[in-house]
Formats: C-alpha cells, sequence, structure tokens
C-alpha cells in the first residue's frame, strides 16, 4: 500500500470517528462558544497594550504605538514599589505553605476519631467566611479602641495597638489573616495522601524501633513531598490574581506605600482614574503575567533542587 | 483508611515508648492551641454582636456577650439595603451556579471520552486560561461591547467555567464510568445524546453537588469583584458589595441611626451593627457547611490527587 493510500485511510478513519461522536460536539458546543467569547476574546482584546485605544475607533482602528505604553509604566515612579509590593507580597503568601502540611501530619497523628473531627471540622469553617467579611473581621478585631486585641491591651496595662493603621504591620497581617482561613481547609489534600501511605512501612519502622517523631519524618513526610511542590507550584501561578480582592479591601491611604499591588494598580488606572487609560492599564496587566511566570520558573525550580520534585 | 487506624493502635497498644507518649501529649497540646486560635475570632464576633452597643464601645466584650441584647439584629433587619443585596446575592448564586454546572457538565463528559477527536487540544485550551488571561480591561471591554454591563447578566455569564473545576469533573467520569459503558449502550443502539441523559446525569450526582458548592461559594455568594467592576446601580448590588460599603469604607447611612439623639450611642450602635452583620452574612454557607462538608472533602481530594 502506498503511503498516499494510508494517509487517506487514516483521514477517512478520523472522519468516520469524528462523525460517529457528532452528538459529543454539539454539547461541547455550548462552552467552547463561551469559552472563545469570555476568554479568547479577551486575548485578542489584549493587543490594546500595544495600540492607543480610541473608545471612537475602537479595538482595531487605535493606532499602534509599540511598547509606549510599557515604557511608560517602567519610567513611572509607581514602577519600581508596584513590581516590589507585587512580588514581596507573593513570596511571603507562598513560603507558609508548610503550615497545613504540619496540621495534616499532627492530625494524622491523632487516635481518638472524635477530637480529630472535631478539630478538622473548627479548623476549616473559616474557609467559607467571605473575604469582605474576614477584612471587616479584621478591622473589628484589630480596632485600637473597641477591638479583641485593645481590650486584651487594657486588661494587661498596655496600650493598645493599631495594627490596621500601621503599614509595617500590613504584609503579616494580610498573609496570617490567611493562614488563619485556609490552613484547615488546605490540610485536607494532605491528610487524604497521608492515607495511601502502605502501612507495611509504619509497621517495618516500628518493628526498627523508630518513634512517632521519627515515622513522621522518614515515612510520611517524604511520601506528602511530591504533592506539596506540585500544589506549591500551582498556587504560585495564582498567587498574583487571588490576591486582588483582599489587598484592594484592605488598602487605606496609610498603607499604600506597601499594599498597592499591580492588580490594585491595574483596577485604579483602568476603571477608576478621572481619565481612564485603557490600553497603559492592560499593558501594566500584561507585565503581570510575565512576572507571575518568572515568579512560577523561580518556585519550580526552587522546588526542584531542594526536593526533586517539580511539575515539569 | 479505617483498617489503617485500628492497624496503628493495635501496634500502639503493644509498645507505645515514653517518648511516644510524651510526643503525643505534645502534639494534642499543639492542635488544641490551634483550635483556640481559629475559635477565638469567631466567638469573639458572635459574642459581642448579642452584646450592647455600650458593652461593645466600652471595649467589655471578650468571649460573652454581656448585657445581652438583640439591637444589632434588629436595627439590620430593618434596613433594606442590607436585604437587597441578600435577594441579589441569592438570585445570582441560584442561577449563576445552575449556569455553571450545566455547562461545565456539558464540557465535562465529551471532554472524558478517550475516543474524543480534538479533545486533547481542547482540554490544553481551558487550561491555558488557568496560566494566562486577557486581562481586566480587555475582560471589561467583551462585556460592555456586549451590552451587559450593569445588569444581571454580568454577574452570571462571564463565570462560566472554572478550568479547574472542569479538570475535577472530567477526572470524575474519566475514573468512575468504564468505557465499555459507553461500548454496551451504543451496541443497544443508544445514541450518545441518550447516554448521556439516561446513563451519565443519573451517575454524576455526587459531582453536581461538588460542583454546585464549588461554584455557590467560591464564585458567586462570597466574591465582590464581578460586582465591583460591573455594576454601577445600587439596586444590583449583591451582599457582599454592601458589605463592603458597611464594614470597610465605613458608611453606614444616618437613616439606620436616626432615632438616635446621643452621638456616643450613635458610635456604639455603628460598632455593633458590624458585628451582627459578619454574622449574619456568614449564617446561610455556615449552616449548608456540615450536609455538604463530605462532599466538599471529596470533590478537593478528586481534583488534587488523582
Amino acid at each position: 500500500m502506498s503511503l498516499y493510500k494510508i494517509t487517506r485511510e487514516r483521514r477517512s478513519q478520523l472522519w468516520l470517528r469524528i462523525r460517529r461522536n457528532w452528538q459529543l460536539y454539539v454539547l461541547l458546543a455550548l462552552p467552547l462558544l463561551w469559552l472563545l467569547v469570555f476568554r479568547y476574546a479577551p486575548m485578542y482584546g489584549a493587543q490594546i497594550a500595544f495600540r492607543q485605544y480610541m473608545p471612537a475607533i475602537g479595538i482595531e482602528g487605535s493606532p499602534w504605538v509599540g511598547l509606549a505604553n510599557f515604557e511608560r509604566f517602567f519610567n513611572s515612579p509607581k514602577f519600581a514599589p508596584v513590581i516590589i509590593n507585587t512580588v514581596v507580597l507573593s513570596f511571603y503568601s507562598l513560603i507558609v505553605f508548610p503550615i497545613p502540611i504540619i496540621l495534616a501530619l499532627s492530625l494524622n497523628q491523632v487516635r481518638s476519631r472524635l477530637f480529630r473531627s472535631s478539630v478538622q471540622m473548627i479548623t476549616y469553617a473559616p474557609h467559607f467566611i467571605s473575604t469582605v467579611v474576614i477584612v471587616g473581621m479584621l478591622y473589628q478585631f484589630l480596632h485600637p479602641r473597641v477591638g479583641f486585641t485593645a481590650t486584651l491591651a487594657n486588661m494587661l496595662g498596655q496600650s493598645p495597638p493599631n495594627w490596621m493603621g500601621n503599614p509595617g504591620a500590613f504584609r503579616h497581617i494580610f498573609v496570617w489573616s490567611n493562614v488563619w482561613q485556609d490552613m484547615g481547609f488546605n490540610a485536607i489534600i494532605y491528610l487524604a495522601v497521608l492515607t495511601t501511605i502502605d502501612p507495611a512501612l509504619h509497621e517495618a519502622a516500628v518493628v526498627d524501633g523508630a518513634n512517632r517523631l521519627q515515622r513522621i519524618r522518614y515515612i510520611d513526610l517524604p511520601g506528602l513531598l511530591p504533592v506539596a511542590m506540585v500544589l506549591l507550584v500551582l498556587s504560585t501561578g495564582r498567587v498574583l490574581e487571588i490576591a486582588f480582592e483582599k489587598v484592594y479591601l484592605m488598602q487605606s491611604p496609610l498603607n499604600l506605600g506597601v499594599s498597592e499591588v499591580i492588580n490594585t494598580y491595574v483596577y485604579k488606572v483602568g476603571l477608576l482614574s478621572p481619565i481612564l487609560d485603557f490600553s497603559y492599564s492592560t499593558a501594566i496587566g500584561l507585565l503581570k503575567g510575565i512576572v507571575g511566570l518568572l515568579l512560577l520558573i523561580a518556585v519550580n525550580h526552587a522546588a526542584r533542587r531542594l526536593t526533586e520534585n517539580s511539575v515539569w | 483508611m479505617a483498617s489503617m487506624t485500628s492497624y496503628e493502635s493495635n501496634i500502639n497498644q503493644v509498645n507505645e515508648s515514653a517518648f511516644d507518649r510524651f510526643f503525643m501529649m505534645g502534639n494534642t497540646a499543639f492542635l488544641l492551641v490551634i483550635t483556640v486560635i481559629v475559635l477565638l475570632p469567631l466567638v469573639f464576633v458572635v459574642a459581642a454582636s448579642f452584646s450592647s452597643a455600650e458593652a461593645v464601645i466600652a471595649g467589655r466584650v471578650i468571649l460573652w456577650p454581656v448585657d445581652f441584647s438583640l439591637l444589632g439584629y434588629e436595627t439590620i433587619f430593618e434596613h433594606s439595603k442590607v436585604w437587597n443585596g441578600f435577594a441579589n446575592s441569592l438570585f445570582y448564586t441560584f442561577f449563576g451556579t445552575i449556569f455553571n454546572v450545566t455547562m461545565t457538565i456539558i464540557a465535562a463528559y465529551p471532554l472524558s471520552r478517550q475516543d474524543l477527536v480534538g479533545r486533547r487540544v481542547i482540554i490544553i485550551a481551558f487550561i491555558f486560561t488557568m496560566l494566562f488571561s486577557g486581562g481586566l480591561i480587555p475582560t471589561y471591554l467583551v462585556v460592555r461591547d456586549l451590552g451587559m454591563l450593569n445588569t444581571r447578566w454580568a454577574m452570571i455569564l462571564p463565570t462560566g467555567i472554572g478550568p479547574f473545576n472542569l479538570l475535577i469533573a472530567i477526572t470524575f467520569f474519566r475514573t468512575t464510568i468504564p468505557p465499555e459503558l459507553h461500548e454496551a449502550a451504543r451496541i443497544d443502539g443508544a445514541s450518545d445524546f441518550r447516554i448521556f441523559r439516561s446513563i451519565i446525569l443519573p451517575l454524576a450526582r455526587p459531582i453536581i453537588a461538588v460542583l454546585a458548592l464549588f461554584y455557590a461559594v467560591n464564585t458567586h455568594w462570597n466574591t465582590y469583584f464581578q460586582a465591583l467592576i460591573y455594576l454601577k446601580d445600587q439596586e444590583l448590588f449583591p451582599l457582599q458589595l454592601v458589605l463592603r460599603e458597611i464594614l470597610i469604607q465605613n458608611s453606614i447611612d444616618a437613616s439606620m441611626l436616626i432615632d438616635i439623639e446621643d452621638l456616643k450611642a450613635r458610635e456604639g450602635l455603628r460598632e455593633l451593627l458590624r458585628y451582627s452583620l459578619i454574622v449574619v452574612a456568614s449564617v446561610p454557607v455556615m449552616l449548608l457547611y456540615p450536609f455538604v462538608q463530605k462532599h466538599f472533602v471529596k470533590g478537593m481530594t478528586l481534583g488534587s490527587v488523582k
């Protein structure tokens, strides 16, 4: 059989398979249409970062300006602080990733079912509280006059701290309130992985005289590492995105110096300022994509160097 | 899981060293501390919400209501803006979740079929949106050009399919429905539509529950970002945006406090109101949570471990 014939036969087989499943493509049609309109059309529209967008003319008619919008951002006094704030806040958010692992390892040791499920239930309840409410709670709890910390400080004869008004405390409050909210929820995955570890390993270790801490160190922890690294790298990809809602709520004129990150700046330039600058805002947004990608590569690299596990 | 636990306790009964006993005590103490840290702010907020305005502003509330009062709740219930936001959030969450789940299921089933030509490319096209997006403004422009700004559509249609949720659903179909089932149904003369309706949908109930939960809580009830960019009209605001005004931006309109002359009492009620509002806003999801907890855990594990 000639090559031509083979390819033709293959092609007709392919066509047969497609035709046989035509109803599956009908099911897929609506989701694909949605994907095109709401996800890929904006990617096409992102070209306004390289144009000077004029609302009256539309995207395609607006003149090309090359990298002018990017240069403008590089030369802006906002450039360095915004990038630094974004990177620092992201890294800080990432380095607390072992906490849910510790929680899972610790819960895994508990023998009483009741105690274990109570602790689990309580620690992951805060996950379901909305960001607005969490930040509202922070304001109330840390209120310099009527908050819990103020009451406590008064009882101890100290002057009440004003953490929400203190720019130096912004990053700590942001990250540790995240830990408070999500450690229990994030521990779920690790607990599930722990149940897949072969009990024979523990049995052998006990026979060899290993204590519980040693078994955690040499059996449980290595068992969690691959999943932990994958999750770490994946959350790196998302860390720049998720931050917006909470950072924006926690911003005040006092802490803007440390709390202005790329996403909040993009929003303000694009939709809040008196002169809306769509092109400039889009350019900064694209830059965020690049920062995110670099961050991802850095974390993946670190994960591979340290643990020999990585996503790619 | 259960077998491992009982097996473990067997070993431990036999030879529990002094170190291990000490370690377990430390471990229990550690977990108790964590639990207290998580509970403390929650208990404080609930306690304050049931206290009197004077006790709240004097900073006398710690872990128990002081001068028990329902004034904060009564004030909220009279406030139409909060109720309007509540109703809007219910609307967006209900219809939005139906839309999300439908779209995800009808996309996930075909994409779970190994014999679908082009499924890899389509899956990658979805995953790619996790790594890169057009950004805030280009998305805003699309929504604007579709004429959806400041309409309820803007709260529902752009949310569509979450790539992570799609992957969970694909994994579910791939692991729970054997390919032979399709073959058998095909031989019996069933079309793909028929298979989907009569076999797949009934089997998909657990994954539908998980997806509904993820979308309802994470995409709709708890977010405010979409509303912030797309909505201008106060009448359309979801609860979270109303909460933001009251909890964060400090704008409680005077009509809520109109009966109170005394400035100090007014200030007290303002604080009290916030606590009550935090409780009211979180209760619906919290009530749901014990019932759906198992599904949530299943969904998380399904998406990540497999």
